[in-house]
């Protein structure tokens, strides 16, 4: 069996701040990491492949080159393959066209049986890009996976609601996206590391996935960002004082004050 | 719209470099180069003092849109019952029908659920299209899909809106691929653009550091989806009705691909923490589980609920349906008490828009005390019980 | 990575060493070995897992078949956090995996080196006496063949957790007219009869790794678990210490990193007079000075950590490494408790307990004098 996993590298978002001057992002010393949910999808690949060793695991994403970085770090875990979709033309993108390109870059990949992704990446919080590929490539699709059970041809998940879950069956082929109530990703070791750095990432270009550039990239983006902004911050408050009782006793006092207790 | 640096004005003095978000821009012979990981989000074409970097439109010709009309709104309803935020949908919708200048129409499925659009009706619907089918009775991707993707094609609503549930995140990116169109996630904010007439949603990015508001120019309809708890619910107008419009489905073998064999719902009390006036929250601080016994116990003094920040849920002291923020849910209470929660900014994306917030903390530079109405410095262990101590009093 | 010598192999091992750091060696984690003085087993298995136990070790032995500037960035990352766990680290990647990797044949690498570098079994290295410290010739422990076995008798003294060995590399004189080379070394097995532990030492610091004495009453080792020829051990003993040094060298840049940020981060938060106290001249240039001293060291020790693996003699350099980085960590550790005033010297913050387990890094594995006179040694030879 083969299983493909969708991944992504992010800026470490609870590593970001604000310039409290400015109002703008302080980017700088902010690492780049493995998006938290794509390292459970990947760590139930793994967690199927501990079982049966003839399962094959391959990683893919798109990205600037430096994403190579994070396929490495895949690699180390105990991915068997990577491939990364890199290529100007590619840049800009919205999940809309983001998700043409990864089913694209899937196709080429041979004998894939079953594809896993994380939820949702932590710099979008989207959540699309999985249930599109899944569309794109005309497979089923079964979002909020907390558990799965692998069978011959077919796979039984826990679908995660906001009170409970379903349990769903689904035929193989098909797409589940991942959150971390899942498992807990392994670390990765260092003769992993060691590994990771002998094979080799094979890197495609839109040409290479047989995509015209018109149907990437921003070109093909139907969402365009109109404006970014950092949210206004809120006024600072009024720090209370004293000893513990005192500061009780006026925090219960405003309370009152303004008829909330 | 993309990014451009103009050559002959940039001094590479790099401040757009440090701006960018996404890590994007570089410096090539001392001239900015923007990367493919550019989003066109324009943060650099603040950040550039000498106006060498600009934005262009993509300048394609805008394709006949006049055929699509009307707001929808995805009446979410599980088990017969409407979801709140389908209510808080038809609030939003409203307005936004209204500055359009359109009506507005629910969209609902499910098998036997008729009675709802009566309720539809009386939030706002003008119009109810009703799918009605057995398998829609439980939803299931595939059979939503075919079923509004179907509505979509045949009555061309300009707008579509679904709540940010579990069923409207995995609905809604799939109907945007089946209609070919852009799809914003987990808007906090709608807008009608007065010159275009179209939606400007703005939603939090980048874990909530960034607002980013999208816009849809070039394709129908515009689909959002939209947090539970962020929109206001529409007030019920008894009595008042509309028009009821069947849509005529039928699945084929092949269609419904996946099947649900049971669904469990959780023994744990029910958490509901987008309708608490009054939210007792704890974070990392606590240090123990046990923590959060205690802030039951002014939770419940004050006839209120618990909740968490995501630091506390991830050391497993609180189940994450507890979790307030980025990736938990928004709220807004009355009174917001965050206790031994620093304030990143992720959590502060889930409940800065609470009535009156207070925090305590023992670290006086804590980012909680720049958004809270009220701070208190001290430990949570202390000072709890001795404004329950006044409470009482 | 801006360091001039390492790779991007070298990047995502550091990124690997501190995320594990970050995450298994929490406040509470730490706090609660110094209150029990034991390490968790569960985080040493999960280091084995990580493959810290088995760096530098080649891959058909059981290792990662990674290398000494990895062994650093590892060290370094888990020292930052927490002083004891990187002894854990160090130990059979070094000490007592040296000795074997060394001198051992294949079967006593298979039956010895493979289980420690995997985290299955615990090995210790047994050379100091109580009379035997610096001056590692005059040890007084005895080894007489007898047939195919040999009898042992002697005491060994602080040796780093004997009591929760399974095996340790002692050296023992087969031939007490010889000095030095009459010193060899051998597998001693733990649990075997005539081997017992002192009383665990009450140290300063470092604690939750246990040291005591070895004391051999009789103990019988069998020939095969001799390592190398009789009169090898001194050899074995010098090589091993000699790379085994960059281990105390990479712990001393790890704990002088976390000091370091310490108290950074008490001196942008305290306030007094009105202000942080990191406004005040006094402590930034306190700040500056440490934040040299420890890039200095850090180029010390990547250089001889690179030397090594570039197949120079890095003697001298692992010894200039160690000396210096030691040092400067105490000098660094000292200044941030003073950065830190009188929390400095409480134990709720982490700083009182980096302080203490600095100070044996001066110590063991060849004190700062052993180490200016194996450097000076050097220079001044004929």
């Amino acid at each position: 069996m083969k299983i493909l996993v969708c991944v992504k590298q992010v800026p470490d978002t609870n590593e970001v701040r604000i310039d409290p001057v400015k109002g703008t992002l302080i980017r700088d010393g902010v690492p780049s990491i493995l998006n938290p949910d794509d390292a459970n999808a990947l760590e139930a690949a793994l967690m199927l492949k501990d079982k049966d060793p003839d399962v094959e695991i391959a990683v893919l994403t798109m990205g600037p080159p430096q994403a190579g970085y994070m396929l490495r770090e895949c690699l180390a875990m105990g991915a068997d393959e990577a491939y990364l979709l890199s290529d100007r033309a590619f840049g800009g993108a919205d999940t809309c066209a983001t998700s043409t390109t990864i089913a694209a870059g899937i196709r080429k990949v041979e004998g894939v049986d079953v594809i896993f992704a994380g939820r949702q990446a932590i710099d979008g919080d989207t959540a699309q890009v999985g249930p599109q590929v899944a569309q794109r490539l005309g497979i089923p699709v079964v979002t909020y996976v907390q558990s799965i059970r692998m069978d011959e041809d077919k796979v039984t998940v826990q679908r995660q609601m906001e009170d409970g879950y379903e349990v769903v069956e689904v035929k193989l082929p098909c797409l589940l996206t991942c959150v971390k109530e899942l498992n807990e990703p392994r670390y990765m070791s260092v003769g992993g590391i060691v590994d990771a750095y002998q094979k080799d990432i094979t890197v495609w270009n839109h040409m290479d996935v047989e995509l015209d550039p018109a149907d990437c990239g921003l070109n093909a983006s139907p969402t365009q960002v109109f404006r970014s902004f950092t949210p206004p911050q809120k006024g600072k408050g009024e720090m209370l004082s004293g000893t513990v009782q005192e500061m009780a006793e006026a925090l219960v006092g405003k309370l009152a004050e303004k008829h909330l207790v | 719209m993309a990014v451009n640096v103009i050559k002959e004005k940039c001094k590479g003095c790099t401040k757009c470099v440090k701006s960018c978000p996404f890590t994007s821009i570089t410096m090539e012979e001392k001239k900015a180069v923007i990367g493919s990981g550019c989003t066109g989000c324009g943060q650099c074409v603040e950040a550039c003092p000498f106006g060498a970097i600009e934005k262009s439109g993509d300048g394609k010709e805008a394709a006949d849109l006049s055929a699509y009309r009307g707001v929808w709104v995805f009446a979410e309803q599980r088990e017969g019952k409407l979801m709140q935020v389908a209510v808080e949908l038809l609030g939003e919708g409203r307005k936004l029908a209204e500055e359009v200048g359109c009506e507005l129409c629910a969209v609902l499925c499910g098998s036997g659920v008729e009675d709802l659009s009566g309720e539809l009706f009386e939030y706002g619907a003008d119009k109810v299209y009703y799918a009605d089918a057995p398998e829609l009775a439980q939803y299931t991707t595939d059979a939503y899909t075919k079923a509004i993707y179907e509505a979509i094609t045949t009555y061309k609503p300009e707008i579509v809106l679904l709540g940010a549930t579990h069923i409207g995140r995995d609905l809604g990116p799939c109907l945007a691929v089946r209609c070919n169109t852009g799809l914003t996630a987990d808007c906090t904010r709608l807008e009608i653009n007065r010159e275009t007439k179209g939606i400007m949603q703005t939603r939090p990015a980048f874990g909530g550091n960034l607002m980013a508001t999208i816009v849809c120019p070039n394709h129908r309809p515009q689909m959002s989806t939209v947090r539970p708890g962020v929109m206001e619910k529409a007030k019920r107008q008894e009595g008042r009705s509309g028009e009821l419009v069947k849509l005529s489905v039928s699945f084929g073998e092949n269609d419904i691909r996946t099947k649900v064999v049971e669904v469990v719902k959780s023994v744990k009390e029910m958490v509901s923490l987008t309708d608490a006036d009054i939210i007792v929250s704890g974070g990392m601080g606590l240090g123990k589980p046990e923590g959060f016994e205690l802030l039951k116990k002014l939770a419940d003094r004050l006839g209120g609920t618990i909740a968490a920040s995501r630091a506390a849920v991830d050391e497993g002291w609180i189940d994450h349906a507890y979790q307030v923020g980025q990736t938990g849910t928004t709220v807004k209470p009355k009174i917001y008490f965050a206790c031994g929660i620093s304030g990143a900014i992720q959590h502060a994306a889930g409940m800065q828009n609470s009535g009156l917030i207070v925090a305590v903390n023992t670290n006086e530079n804590a980012p909680i005390f720049d958004i809270a109405d009220i701070g208190i410095v001290g430990d949570l262990y202390k000072v709890i019980p001795a404004v329950l101590e006044e409470l009482d009093n | 990575m801006a360091e001039a010598f390492f790779t991007e192999q070298h990047e995502l091992i550091r990124r690997l060493a501190h995320d594990f750091a970050q995450k298994e060696l929490t406040k509470e984690v730490l706090d609660k070995v110094e209150e029990t003085e034991t390490f968790p087993e569960e985080i040493l298995n999960k280091m084995a897992k990580a493959g810290f136990f088995g760096i530098k070790i080649p891959k058909e032995l059981g290792g990662q078949g990674a290398d000494a500037r990895s062994y650093v960035l590892v060290m370094e990352e888990i020292a930052k956090v927490s002083g004891v766990a990187s002894i854990y680290v160090s130990s059979p990647n070094s000490l007592s995996g040296g000795p074997l990797l060394l001198a051992g044949n294949d079967e006593q690498k298979e039956k010895y080196l493979r289980p420690v570098v995997t985290g299955q079994k615990k090995l210790a290295f047994a050379l100091t006496e109580p009379g035997a410290g610096s001056d590692a010739g005059s040890v007084a422990a005895t080894a007489k063949k007898e047939g195919d076995h040999y009898v042992l008798n002697g005491r060994k003294c602080f040796i780093t957790m004997a009591p929760l060995s399974d095996y340790a590399v002692v050296f023992a004189k087969t031939d007490v007219t010889k000095g030095n080379r009459g010193l060899s070394a051998f597998v001693l097995d733990m649990h075997g009869e005539g081997v017992s532990c002192g009383k665990p030492e009450n140290k300063m610091g470092v604690i939750g790794c246990a040291t005591s004495d070895i004391i051999m009453d009789n103990a019988i080792i069998p020939q095969e678990d001799r390592l190398g020829e009789e009169g090898d051990g001194f050899k074995i003993a010098m090589q091993t210490l000699n790379t085994g040094r960059l281990g105390v060298a990479a712990q001393s840049i790890g704990v002088a990193s976390g000091c370091l940020e310490e108290a950074v981060k008490y001196a942008r938060e305290r306030k007094q007079f009105g202000r942080t106290i990191g406004s005040f001249q006094a402590i930034s240039f306190m700040i500056a000075d440490m934040a040299t001293k420890l890039e200095a060291a850090k180029q010390l020790v990547y250089k001889a950590a690179y030397m090594m693996d570039t197949r120079q003699d890095a003697t001298l350099n692992a010894s200039m490494a160690k000396y210096f980085a030691s040092e400067v960590c105490n000098e660094i550790a000292q200044k941030a408790v003073q950065i830190h005033g009188g929390y400095g010297f409480i134990k709720d913050y982490k700083i009182e307990r980096m302080f203490r387990d600095c100070r044996v890094f001066t110590i063991y594995e060849g004190t700062s004098q052993v180490q200016q006179m194996v450097i000076g040694g050097r220079l001044l030879k004929k």
